[in-house]
């Protein structure tokens, strides 16, 4: 009965061309918006990870307090002895160092003059020691636009579009001008490694890179950092672990005397990351629900018109000796082949889609161009395992649904006028 | 009739007022010039050391600055190791530092003279501020106070042009020696960026002296910097060359 009904689905079109339509359309928009979504936001996570936050963040309690300075006068001052016992406690974390700091650089004559000059943000990190694996995690080597990634301390990469600000090229020489932890001056020549673009507005704007134990000597920061970030070693930010860590960390400083003991905060609490998340989150499950119901509105309406429509037909099925059972049966088990049709075609374009902009994403970086938080500049999809049954469930189930309340009206026909309602 | 009695009455009460404004005026533009002839002169030397004090420690910075006029101005550290040999000179509004480490010249103009300098609460043009506040201030009698219990007036002064570190500035003046002893300094917003103390002040070649100020920059958390005055010399001769370029890289 099953390979009749499906014969009939494919031969008659005109009972299942229009459903299969409209369920592959309403299915694929809900499973492209819900990758979408899901993309978005984990890319918002993940470059807010990678960029600034970690997973989760050591600082001391000072400089946590005035973090929007950069107060490297405050710094973590006993760094090796606090990641050997971070490494202890936490063995599922990897804990990498960077120097964050402000000042100057300066582009020089051949006399050593200013020719141009602009200030920026330095960030230390280690360049050259491969297991903190921080060239990766930035991606520097593919965000790599002129040049090469430093080879030796003496070299800086700088964003490309502060290096076209200052006329710099790679090769040439920098000399930066800052202070160091303590206030005192430093001048330090660079040469120009290459240019990176990180894909963020507000760190492409006017970031330069060196390495972070040339940060340290520069800055008079022996054994010290400024921030000390968490990664969880499988690189996916867990909230309930992250959370956990950071309150049985914290416990063990509380009754610290120590006026700059370390504070650990977890991505989900720097920057009021958390509610950011939560509110777009709720905002993009409200939505998809809201479309998940309207889609599913619309197939059940489409399930009744077709149930209607074949009022002419049951009523034959009915008087040449057919069931009304069997007929209601039928219809729902065709309903049910052509939710399985649509909604499988549906979710391979929804999926298709989505891989599409998982690849390719839309550049938003001339709209973020003033922005001050860390948002990625091309907005991505991600694929992921729920998007093959978040559309494909309501669109089997709503057509279903529909024929099964349209359907209804088969058990009313009364078999004696049949004749006078076909008009026979 | 009333009502020409009433012009006239109102017309005494605003002549009055603005009389009293005036007066007001030109008696703390008076004080103002003679603050400006103990604090600046047409040449001058001196011997200093700034107390920066940080959240961890303090350092002490020693520099010999020589100043002619209100335009130049030339600066040399002595210590501390680190800052030993660097030098700066200001001319107008340009200032070049000279660093020994990496025998580099670097230019500072604009907005980046607001930096603080090595990390203290004064900024490159709090450093080097040579015009004397008669000439770029309207200024105005507030009222008397007393401070470090000496009699004070409370002066307001206010920027005639855009081009000055503060837009405003309340000053407490001692009444016999015409030295602030303490002051307030704001931006064009309103909003207070600095306090300024000062302390030990001493007669030096017929003059009243401040030769110790504390800088608190408002914004900054901390107890400010200390700038201490060791030796000043007034009116002496200065060479030109001292406010050339070439005197840097010497």
């Amino acid at each position: 009965m099953i390979n009749f009904l499906i014969k009939g689905i494919l031969r008659d079109r005109t009972k299942s061309l229009i459903p299969i339509c409209v369920i592959t359309i309403g299915v694929s928009i809900t499973v492209f918006m819900a990758g979408f979504v899901k993309g978005v936001m984990s890319d918002f996570v993940s470059t807010t990870a990678k960029l600034d936050s970690g997973h989760l963040k050591i600082m001391t309690k000072p400089y946590y307090e005035n973090k929007d300075q950069i107060p490297n006068d405050l710094a973590i001052l006993n760094l090796s002895m606090l990641t050997r016992t971070l490494d202890s406690s936490f063995p599922n974390l990897k804990w990498v160092p960077r120097i964050k700091f402000g000042g100057i650089l300066d582009v020089p004559d051949k006399n050593g003059e200013t020719i141009l000059q602009g200030p920026g943000i330095g960030l230390g990190i280690h360049l050259f020691d491969k297991s903190k694996g921080e060239l990766a995690r930035l991606s520097i080597n593919k965000s790599l636009i002129r040049g090469s990634i430093p080879n030796s301390p003496d070299e800086i990469i700088l964003s490309e579009s502060f290096s076209r600000k200052l006329k710099v090229n790679p090769g040439d020489l920098v000399t930066y001008f800052g202070a160091t932890m303590e206030g005192s001056m430093v001048f330090e020549s660079f040469k120009m490694s290459g240019t990176v673009n990180f894909g963020n507005p507000v760190l492409d704007k006017s970031t330069f890179i060196i390495d972070f134990n040339e940060a340290q000597k520069i800055l008079d920061m022996e054994n010290g950092t400024g921030e000390l970030l968490g990664f969880f070693n499988n690189d996916i930010y867990d909230d309930v672990s992250s959370l956990k860590i950071e309150k049985s960390f914290n416990a063990s400083y509380e009754n610290s005397s120590d006026e700059f003991a370390p504070i650990m905060v977890s991505l989900r609490n720097q920057n009021d990351l958390g509610s950011t998340i939560d509110l777009i989150n709720t905002f993009s499950s409200i939505f998809i629900f809201i479309f998940v119901l309207a889609m599913s509105m619309v197939l059940w309406n489409t399930g009744l018109i077709g149930g209607l429509r074949r009022f002419q037909e049951f009523g034959i099925r009915l008087a040449i000796g057919e069931s009304k059972r069997h007929v209601y049966f039928s219809l729902l088990i065709e309903s049910f082949f052509i939710g399985l049709i649509g909604s499988s075609i549906g979710t391979f374009l929804g999926v298709s889609f989505c891989y599409y902009m998982q690849e390719n994403g839309i550049d938003i970086s001339a709209a973020l161009e003033n922005s001050a938080i860390i948002f990625p500049s091309v907005l991505k999809a991600e694929v992921t395992p729920d998007l093959f049954y978040i559309g494909f469930i309501p669109g089997l189930l709503s057509m279903v649904f529909g024929s099964s309340l349209s359907g209804r009206g088969i058990f009313r026909r009364n078999t004696a006028n049949l004749f006078k309602e076909l008009e026979v | 009739m009333f009502k020409n009695s009433l012009l006239s009455l109102l017309l005494i009460f605003f002549s009055f007022f603005s009389n009293c404004q005036n007066s007001s005026s030109v008696k703390a533009l008076e004080i103002i010039k003679k603050v400006d002839n103990n604090m600046f002169a047409d040449t001058q030397i001196m011997d200093s050391k700034m107390i920066v004090y940080g959240k961890r420690k303090s350092r002490t910075i020693r520099s010999k600055g020589y100043s002619k006029g209100a335009y130049k101005n030339y600066t040399e550290y002595l210590s501390p190791e680190r800052e030993k040999g660097t030098k700066m000179l200001k001319l107008d509004n340009r200032l070049w530092i000279y660093s020994p480490s990496t025998d580099r010249i670097i230019q500072l103009s604009g907005h980046l003279l607001r930096q603080s300098v090595m990390g203290s609460d004064l900024s490159y043009e709090d450093m080097m501020e040579e015009q004397k506040l008669s000439e770029i201030y309207y200024c105005n009698i507030l009222g008397e106070e007393s401070i470090q219990n000496r009699n004070c007036w409370k002066l307001e002064l206010v920027a005639k042009k855009e081009d000055v570190s503060y837009h405003k500035r309340i000053l407490y003046i001692d009444q016999s020696w015409f030295v602030p002893l303490k002051s307030e300094l704001y931006a064009k917003s309103g909003e207070l960026l600095k306090r300024t103390t000062f302390n030990e002040i001493k007669k030096i070649q017929n003059r009243w002296y401040p030769t110790k100020i504390n800088f608190k920059d408002v914004l900054k958390s901390g107890k400010g910097t200390d700038f201490i005055v060791l030796e000043v010399l007034f009116n002496p001769p200065i060479r030109n060359d001292f406010f050339l370029k070439s005197i840097l890289k010497k």
